[in-house]
């Protein structure tokens, strides 16, 4: 495999934890990886972009999508890249498919899994929301994906030998006038290596309470909820596993008083490890379960909690 | 104001995935159809759009022939015509191949915005819309849950990792819904009743060259048989026993 360009996102002078797998699953097929970032710190980050032969920083700064496709684009371009990586993060999922449109390429999202085969490569990535897995070859001028987060180990290598200026950003035609940042707050259900997550069985808003100290008791853990809650408007939608809510992966899943329909076992069955507790013996959540507690989830997750909290403090 | 919403016709979320004989398409047989579940959200969004500022809303589906059910309930929801570009190969067509057939529509109609879902959940691209715009060099707000839509253009809030952005930006624009931007209307047998009457249209869709090969598909590992550990805030030890020595998560 040739040239393999990498998006690689940064936070405090640091490339982050997405953008190094990113840059561990384009180095697994190609010796010259080729990181681009920009914005402000990208160039302090850029020294941090493990596995990459030769990082590009984008010259100046802008607030729109479009511009910084194209600029990316045109890195591409000029690196004479055969594929394009970026983490399925919201911003990598944003402009990925902007910059496959400027290469006349299209797009394989949130692939799961990148081999060689022959001269080139073959992706997979879930259809369905992992009803199916697809195994694809692009033969695209340029192979673009997306990578899920959390699958591909983070490159360890050396930093770039070379760090260069990359094209200038334009204007742009949408812009972004503000962010209003999640301070510090609770982790994501998409990435935290705990979740634990509460169905309709949990009675109310209120009911939540329970699995939000059991989740505090974890300390690195997440509530998730069902499409059932949040329809209820008991928790948002930023919380929703499923099919259409977000997909994800911890190392725990605790599913309490979630029944286990087909559209939420979309969103969680790639668990390490699942716990669910449900008053029904014949809950379909038990069939995904490794591990299973038939009861009222007002007696065992307090229990658990009081438990998780002794493990922790040993 | 010229509005498209666009609407893919996908397999029911109960669906029970099989793979064909030949290992790389999906088993049709019992397979049901909807409307993807963003693009409800999106026609919900295109005809708040009308009812605020006036004109059109189009629907423009790639799709099968004769598949109407999906656009019926579109124009039952409110929008005013719908247009078929008939691909029998709908489903396999890559994410930029479909964005380039569509394109050539949106332009044709003129439109100044256009909605579509912030995925299809059958491929789960999320690609169409931003590539669309692209192709026609417009701007594009994608995972929108916010829009304050006037003649020229609006400000949209985008759901981020890390928040929620604001975006300006002026039209003809695209926008992909995401699921709090709205909660789409019922049909109503009045809306039934009329998108009856409601104009459709169905054209060969352009020809497109797809550029994913499917090596194979596969069903994911099935999970390894659990166990119920036991019953009530007994069970707990029994679990806690099971993470920590078995399952080594704990
Ligand atoms: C297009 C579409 C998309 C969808 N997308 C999603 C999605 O993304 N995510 C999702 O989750 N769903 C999704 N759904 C909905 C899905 O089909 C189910 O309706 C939903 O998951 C049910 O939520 P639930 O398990 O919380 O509720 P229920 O099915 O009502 O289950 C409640 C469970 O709680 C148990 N219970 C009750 N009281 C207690 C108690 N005190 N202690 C312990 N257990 C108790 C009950 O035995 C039952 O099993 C979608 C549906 C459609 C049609
Ligand atoms: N065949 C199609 N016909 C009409 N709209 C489509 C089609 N495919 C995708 N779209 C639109 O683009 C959105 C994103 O689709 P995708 O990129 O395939 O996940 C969908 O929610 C639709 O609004």
């Amino acid at each position: 495999m040739s040239t393999i360009l990498v998006y690689v996102e940064h936070k405090d002078g640091a490339p982050k934890r997405a953008s190094l797998e990113a840059l561990g699953a384009a180095r697994s097929v190609s010796d010259n990886v080729v990181a681009v970032l920009f914005g402000e710190g990208a160039r302090e980050a850029a020294a941090g972009a493990a596995g990459a032969a030769k990082a590009v920083v984008l010259s100046g700064d802008t607030l729109s999508p479009d511009a910084i496709a194209k600029a990316v684009a045109e890195v591409a371009g000029e690196n004479g890249a055969s594929a394009f990586f970026a983490s399925a993060t919201s911003s990598g999922r944003d402009l990925a498919p902007r910059i496959a449109a400027l290469l006349d390429s299209t797009l394989l999202s949130d692939c799961v899994a990148v081999t060689v085969e022959g001269d080139g490569i073959v992706l997979q990535r879930p259809w369905l929301a992992g009803k199916l897995l697809a195994n694809l070859k692009s033969n695209a001028q340029v192979v673009c994906a997306t990578l899920r987060r959390n699958v591909f180990a983070a490159s360890d290598q050396a930093g770039p030998g070379e760090i260069v200026d990359g094209p200038a950003l334009g204007e742009g035609l949408a812009k972004r006038t503000a962010l209003d940042a999640k301070e510090g707050g609770p982790m994501d259900v998409s990435e935290a290596p705990v979740v634990v997550a509460g169905g309709r069985g949990m009675g109310s808003a209120e009911g939540f309470g329970i699995l939000e100290e059991l989740a505090a008791a974890f300390g690195n853990a997440a509530v998730g909820a069902s499409r059932a809650v949040v329809d209820a408007g008991w928790r948002p939608h930023s919380e929703q596993v499923g099919q259409t809510g977000k997909t994800v992966s911890p190392q725990l899943y605790i599913a309490a008083g979630i029944s286990g329909a087909i559209q939420h076992l979309a969103g969680m069955k790639t668990s390490k490890v699942i716990v669910a507790i449900n008053k029904d013996a014949e809950a379909p959540i038990f069939k995904v379960a490794d591990y299973g507690i038939v009861g009222d989830a007002f007696e065992v997750v307090p229990a658990l909690t009081e438990e998780v909290k002794r493990i922790r403090a040993l | 104001m010229n509005i498209v919403a666009l609407m893919k016709r996908v397999p029911t979320t109960d669906l029970v995935a099989q793979v064909s004989a030949d290992g790389k398409h999906l088993d049709a047989s019992g397979v049901q159809y909807m409307v993807s579940f963003y693009d409800e959200i999106a026609v919900e969004e295109a005809v708040k759009t009308r009812e605020k500022l006036g004109g059109e809303v189009t629907v423009i589906t790639l799709g099968p022939a004769g598949a109407q059910k999906e656009m019926r309930e579109c124009l039952a929801k409110g929008a005013d015509k719908g247009i078929t570009l008939v691909d029998e190969n709908w489903a396999d067509r890559d994410a930029l191949s479909t964005a380039k057939a569509l394109k050539e529509k949106v332009a044709e109609l003129g439109a100044n915005v256009v909605f579509c879902g912030r995925l299809a959940t059958d491929r789960d691209n999320a690609s169409v819309g931003p590539m669309l715009a692209t192709l026609l060099g417009w701007a594009c707000v994608t995972d929108v849950v916010e829009l304050d839509l006037s003649e020229n253009g609006g400000t949209a809030k985008r759901e981020a990792d890390d928040g929620i952005e604001t975006f300006s930006f002026s039209l003809p624009a695209v926008i992909t819904c995401q699921k709090d931007l709205n909660e789409p209307r019922y049909a109503g047998l009045k809306g039934i009743m009329a998108a009856k009457k409601k104009p459709l249209d169905e054209t060969p869709a352009p020809e497109g060259s797809n550029q994913v090969e499917v090596v194979s598909l596969e069903l994911p590992p099935a999970r390894k048989e659990g166990r119920i550990v036991g019953e009530g805030a007994a069970a707990v030890p029994a679990l806690i026993e099971a993470l920590q020595n078995e399952a080594q998560v704990l």
